[in-house]
């Protein structure tokens, strides 16, 4: 149970207290409603651009993480294709230092255009080193595009090419300021060890006078159903063979959310799960495989991977991955198994509130939802699913026409480049 | 309400660590406490130090440590993970080089129906043949693909060149996996996992109950056979030489350098975690601030100091474009040359000595981080006075006693320099 008090300044902001005496340290987390799903098609990566833009000074403070650093903080931040998150931990006592950076550059960046041409340079190397220099870094910007052809998911939150990340201008960084970044898009959450009445007062001290801006409205072309099975065949140097398969499932605030959040646990969470049992252990098909989901507001995809072994041919290992899907189609799952899963996610949600800063990120994401309350009622939510709700999930989920597939082939499997082992004594 | 004035501030005063009780167990195993925290939920190291160390073997204790939940006299590898898993607990294989572990994490009211599993796992596993053969198939196969990684290469490259073929340096090979047997495995499992060679760490919702369940299902089998031989190493200086792989095609560099030095039970560790914060171990630190933030060479560089149990290490790492390699090398020396020249200033220290406090006080968020700050010490035969020489180096150090610092443990000339890709 995350205990909350919440209200809401004149300009619209948002503002969650948890307080917590169990700890000496304070974390103001700030949530800004945009993603890189709010991006222009032919200026994607700009959301996670802009979020190192706003390290980058603002208007009356010229450094962002030095001053924070002087007094015992620390931060951070991410973008998602849904939201774009900032977090500050730092001594309780120091609060109001977080108070004073955070309303600043909520208020106006200094958009320096070094700052601008640097991150453009971080960023691209960012995306060197986490999608096309590394094995398999690229699948995401190969499969986004074959599951979404409408949807602003069809881009990974680096961006589609280095390109449009090169061709950053100024403007476009105003200008996208000015839209996501006020008052009425941000959910600000501060917790620790904190008392309400003093946060609200330090809340309207310091970002009450920000204005209000204008509210963004949202109006995303969402994915129509897809009607035909999709596959795509990919070869890259990488030393063994992936396959991918991607199933469009309901959004985050639907109950076939959790439906198959749940399912993706049966498959593959943990080492009693069924792909570990039956594809890794019993048929000796993969070395590894998995499934999970994208998490996203809007409907997200539910992905199966797996790397087979030496021997087993892609389309084996893919017939193996849809027997297992039609186990789930087929049959009910028992109340072993199902209670089984349940107890993963309430044990779960237990040691997820040991993190203060975790309790932060939850609070700000869930009001983002609706409402943070909800965050208390998760569990109950996963709790109240049936086998049979689980069994018409699977049915509705898994099948050819919902399905996206692709073949991550080795170009020569099993070569590796010599290294200085080599010179190992052997 | 001027906003180009920062507020005021207080640097940390207290930080209290909480200290953890101590239990011994009929048969000798010390079991030690951190009780904190509003939830019912505890974790459960235990922890054995490696041991018999033999280069011809690299991976029994790493191979021995994983395949631990892969069966036991009683239960099949699907047994195990089931009965745990069923009670929505988690059980962790925690290989390092110089501990193994297996950790427990649970909700205190199904402790005693996952424990007979733990003492399964501990004291009975066979190691079947079949899952021996899953396991060296599908390690074989992640190693080729990591092999594949530039900053992967990097540290197995950098790490023989300082250690040679010992677990702090050997670069496993495909063969490595090839040549473990079932035998090897069962001995080093009998050598190892024993209670002479075990320690408890309980952190959590601590309860009378929880401490009489763990005496009751680990506290009486007798340690007997001939003690293992301890694992013990010395090192000397390397030759500081350049080790290049290269990646052709590749779009960025991983870059490696770094040296020997001490460890944590040294007199003068705390003043080098201050000396390697200042140069690469927070985000405003002079190699972020000289190559990230202002040439945009890397998405991120950073150093540190690594403390094992018989050496320590300092290294720099990052990865950067391929046509800027040489330049980020450049600078990085000029960086460390900086440091041995110039006395840091009071504004720069000043920062760090906060940074540090801070950042040290919000790593005690919970009884998990206070076990670990007791972890970092006893291993080390250290006691808590350890933290008070440590926070009080943090404040007072000199920066001339900085400059000593970096003249006697920052030698370039000395450094491994490993470059995997382009230079």
């Amino acid at each position: 149970m995350v205990k909350f008090n919440r209200f809401t300044l004149a300009n619209g902001l948002r503002v969650i207290v948890h307080e917590d005496k169990t700890t000496p340290m304070a974390v103001m987390n700030i949530l800004y409603d945009v993603g890189a799903r709010d991006e222009n098609p032919e200026q994607t990566g700009f959301a996670h651009l802009f979020e190192h833009l706003m390290f980058g000074g603002s208007v009356n403070v010229p450094s962002y993480d030095e001053p924070l650093q002087r007094v015992g903080g620390e931060n951070n931040a991410f973008t998602s294709n849904d939201i774009t998150n900032y977090y500050i931990t730092l001594p309780a006592v120091n609060l109001e230092t977080a108070f004073w950076l955070e309303s600043d550059r909520m208020l106006g960046l200094a958009f320096s255009e070094k700052s601008l041409e640097v991150q453009r340079n971080v960023v691209s190397e960012e995306f060197k080193q986490r999608y096309l220099n590394q094995p398999y870094g690229d699948v995401w910007l190969k499969l986004r595009p074959l599951a979404y052809r409408e949807h602003a998911y069809q881009w990974a939150t680096i961006g589609k090419d280095l390109s449009h990340i090169e061709n950053a201008k100024i403007e476009d960084v105003k200008a996208f300021f000015y839209k996501h970044y006020n008052p009425q898009n941000a959910i600000l959450v501060v917790g620790g060890d904190v008392e309400t009445a003093a946060v609200k007062l330090l809340a309207e001290k310091w970002f009450g006078n920000i204005p209000a801006g204008e509210k963004y409205v949202r109006n995303l072309v969402q994915e129509p159903a897809q009607t035909a099975e999709r596959r795509l065949v990919v070869e890259a140097k990488v030393p063994v063979n992936a396959i991918y398969m991607g199933f469009h499932i309901p959004a985050r605030r639907t109950g076939g959310f959790y439906e198959s959040d749940l399912l993706s646990d049966i498959l593959s969470r943990g080492k009693s799960s069924r792909f570990y049992l039956s594809l890794v252990k019993e048929q000796q098909l993969f070395s590894e495989v998995n499934a999970y989901h994208t998490s996203s507001v809007d409907p997200g995809l539910f992905i199966l991977e797996g790397k087979p072994v030496a021997g087993v041919t892609p389309g084996q290992a893919e017939a193996a991955l849809w027997a297992e899907l039609d186990v789930l189609k087929n049959g009910l799952i028992g109340d072993d198994e199902l209670t089984k899963i349940k107890n993963k996610i309430e044990s779960t949600a237990a040691f997820a509130e040991m993190s203060l800063l975790d309790k932060a990120m939850n609070l700000a994401y869930f009001e983002l939802l609706g409402d943070a309350g909800d965050l208390n009622r998760e569990t109950e939510k996963y709790l109240a699913v049936t086998s049979e709700d689980l069994r018409n999930r699977a049915r509705e989920v898994f099948t050819k026409q919902n399905a996206s597939v692709m073949y991550y082939l080795a170009e020569t499997p099993g070569k590796v480049a010599e290294t200085p082992e080599a010179l190992r004594a052997s | 309400m001027d906003r180009k004035i920062a507020p005021a501030f207080r640097q940390v005063e207290n930080i209290e660590l909480i200290r953890p009780l101590k239990h011994v167990l009929p048969n000798g195993i010390e079991i030690f406490t951190i009780d904190a925290g509003d939830q019912e939920l505890c974790r459960i190291e235990f922890i054995y130090q490696n041991v018999n160390w033999d280069a011809a073997k690299p991976l029994q204790a790493q191979a021995v440590n994983t395949m631990l939940n892969d069966g036991t006299g009683k239960l099949k590898a699907s047994e195990i993970a089931g009965r745990v898993d069923y009670y929505g607990a988690f059980i962790q294989m925690e290989h390092s080089v110089d501990q193994s572990s297996v950790v427990l994490y649970t909700l205190n009211k199904h402790l005693r129906s996952v424990l007979p599993v733990v003492r399964e796992v501990i004291t009975d596993s066979i190691f079947p043949g079949q899952e021996l053969k899953t396991f060296k198939r599908n390690q074989k196969q992640k190693l080729l693909v990591s092999l594949e990684k530039n900053d992967v290469v990097a540290r197995r490259a950098f790490s023989y060149a300082l250690f040679g073929t010992t677990p702090y340096g050997f670069p496993v090979q495909a063969g490595d996996y090839d040549r473990l047997t079932r035998e090897d495995l069962q001995h080093y499992f009998k050598k190892c996992y024993r209670p002479k060679n075990c320690t408890i760490m309980i952190a959590g919702r601590v309860t009378g109950d929880m401490i009489d369940a763990i005496g009751e299902y680990f506290g009486s089998d007798a340690d007997s056979g001939a003690p293992a031989r301890k694992n013990n190493f010395t090192f000397s200086k390397g030759a500081g030489q350049e080790h290049y792989v290269e990646k052709p095609g590749a779009l960025q560099s991983a870059i490696r350098i770094g040296q020997l030095s001490v460890n944590r039970t040294h007199a003068d560790f705390p003043g080098l975690q201050v000396l390697n914060t200042i140069l690469g171990g927070y985000f405003g630190s002079r190699l972020m601030a000289n190559i990230r933030e202002d040439k945009g060479y890397t998405y991120g560089i950073g150093s540190g100091l690594a403390s094992m149990q018989h050496a320590g290490y300092f290294f720099i790492s990052s990865e950067v474009g391929a046509e800027v390699c040489s330049a980020a090398v450049n600078e990085i020396q000029k960086e460390i040359t900086l440091l041995k020249e110039e006395p840091v200033g009071g504004e720069e220290l000043g920062l760090v000595r906060n940074y540090i406090l801070g950042s040290f006080l919000g790593g005690l968020e919970n009884a998990f981080s206070h076990a670990d700050k007791f972890k970092n010490i006893h291993f080390f035969g250290l006691d808590y006075d350890y933290y008070d020489r440590y926070l009080e180096v943090i404040k007072t150090i000199s920066p001339h006693e900085l400059l000593r610092l970096a003249n006697e443990y920052l030698r370039f000339e000395d450094m491994e320099k490993v470059i995997v890709g382009k230079r």
